[in-house]
């Protein structure tokens, strides 16, 4: 486990190393820009529409027989921005993207197309991991905006329709507005580029790592997207915990 | 078999007890070669001999736990050796980028580096496929649309682009019938005439190495058994050269 840690923060170092040289690449990393967009676009308006439904059905009644109902809004809000929206979106992308980046590598590596990168003379931490690893770190923030975006949308559609809470879409979005602080998306999308990173990093790593054939591509899949959500889920809680000042603050001035 | 090409721009390719283990299963003890500038030099030997292994120590992908490899007595581990030899290999599988067409594979290493302006590279692309018998259609191909044969074509074509002073192949003509084994064969031997870069050949496939070789060497036991032309090779009298040459499905 420590020796898997130590070559991935050595693939991260080299990464970052390689950070300059990107534009170099930008062929392959729009490639993975659209990749990532075409194919996780949908699935992320689904989710997010789900999320934000499900956040105002179970908190919703809860604060409507509180007198608190008009509250709904920025707590919807507030955990699709600071928690559910970047955990679901990297756990999403994990799964969708991670694993095809594992998956990719891992059939270069095994049917020797890396090999034959090196003998002519080409990086492939830089041609192979910097566009993905920099793709996955610009388009899961993006993702994210998108995902607040369509979760409040489901939050206020439940919101407005379901009769045990009965907020109408103005008096939730009002809420909304009032509570929601920029820093609060801000502290999401630190979050979600950090797992961006932590997700593109350990799923290259297992697809570079893979031995054997079909079956070893299978194993390492299965791995990287196993450690990504083990990664994304450790990482949520220090970095919650490392941006706890700001959350208090936000709750001070907020709601 | 062709004469060695004259004014050969190959490099020599000296190993020096070069020793490889993986684990406990020793792989590489001891090997010694000497490989002339612009030969065609085929390496034989039983699988699992350590054949491959050997090739991917001449190319720099795995490194050996003791001995040297020397290009024109510069050791493959010195800095910038890259840069004053250019090696290149033609891999078992023919290690194309699926992910890319034929044109782009042939032309990976000029536009990767940025050597030749796009029209220059697409020009040179041409040149090398149409030397290994493809048509301008087959570079916008897929390696996915290929079969063995023309992946390993594509391969030598990809190989040639860089101009280089050493060539390897890793079992050329595996997994090929005799016909397209016979193709590659001359391919092979057509590229060192063309480029005069050395030229080292993983095989087990006798008539291959018969057919080619200027020198052959058999490596056996991580060790090299006999080192000679093919006609000194075929008279060789090491037991085990002998049943790896005699051996057919009539015999034992």
């Amino acid at each position: 486990m420590f020796r898997e840690l130590g070559k991935m923060v050595v693939l991260f170092g080299a990464t970052f190393r390689a950070l300059p040289r990107v534009l170099r690449y930008r062929r392959n990393l729009f490639e993975q820009l659209f990749e990532i967009g075409n194919s996780s676009l949908l699935m992320a308006c689904v989710l997010s529409l789900f999320i934000g439904g499900v956040l105002s059905l179970q908190a919703g009644p809860l604060l409507a027989q509180r007198g608190l109902g008009s509250m709904l809004g920025g707590l919807v809000g507030a955990s699709l921005a600071k928690e559910l929206g970047p955990v679901m979106m990297s756990i999403l992308i994990a799964g969708r993207i991670g694993s095809a980046m594992a998956a990719e590598l891992g059939s270069m590596r095994v049917y020797q197309e890396i090999d034959a990168l090196r003998t002519m003379n080409i990086n492939p931490i830089e041609y192979l991991v910097l566009p993905r690893v920099v793709a996955i770190s610009v388009a899961l923030p993006c993702l994210l905006v998108f995902s607040l975006l369509v979760g409040c949308a489901g939050g206020a559609f439940v919101a407005a329709f379901n009769p045990e809470v009965a907020v109408s879409s103005a008096a939730f979005f009002n809420n909304l507005r009032s509570t929601l602080e920029l820093r609060d998306i801000l502290q999401g999308l630190i979050k979600t580029f950090l797992f961006a990173v932590t997700v593109g990093v350990v799923c290259c790593n297992q697809g570079l790592d893979t031995l054997g054939g079909p079956r070893g591509i299978g194993r390492s899949v299965t791995k990287a997207v196993v450690n990504s959500i083990v990664f994304i889920l450790v990482l949520d809680y220090v970095i919650t915990r490392m941006l706890l000042p700001l959350t208090k603050a936000s709750m001070a001035g907020g709601f | 078999m062709t004469p060695v090409p004259s004014a050969a721009s190959g490099v020599a390719i000296r190993v020096c007890q070069l020793r490889k283990s993986f684990g406990s299963q020793v792989v590489l003890d001891g090997v010694d070669l000497d490989i002339r500038p612009g030969e065609i030099f085929v390496l034989m030997g039983p699988s699992g001999s350590g054949k491959s292994v050997l090739l991917r120590h001449l190319i720099g992908l795995e490194t050996p736990d003791s001995g040297e490899i020397l290009l024109n007595d510069t050791r493959l581990e010195d800095e910038g050796i890259r840069d004053r030899f250019r090696l290149a290999m033609v891999f078992q599988s023919g290690g194309l980028l699926n992910s890319l067409t034929v044109g782009q594979n042939v032309g990976l290493y000029l536009s990767e580096h940025r050597l030749k302006p796009p029209e220059e590279i697409e020009r040179i692309v041409q040149e090398k496929l149409a030397l290994v018998h493809l048509g301008p259609g087959d570079a916008l191909k897929y390696p996915a649309e290929l079969s063995g044969g023309m992946k390993k074509r594509v391969a030598i074509a990809r190989a040639l682009v860089m101009e280089p002073q050493v060539v390897l192949y890793d079992e050329p003509t595996s997994e090929l019938d005799p016909l397209v084994a016979v193709t590659v064969g001359r391919e092979i031997v057509r590229a060192n005439a063309v480029t005069r870069a050395t030229t080292l050949v993983v095989t087990h496939d006798r008539d291959l190495a018969f057919g080619i070789a200027h020198r052959i060497a058999f490596l056996g036991g991580g060790r090299i058994v006999a080192v000679g032309t093919p006609e000194a090779i075929r008279s060789h009298p090491d037991p085990l050269m002998r049943r790896f040459l005699s051996a057919d499905f009539t015999r034992d």
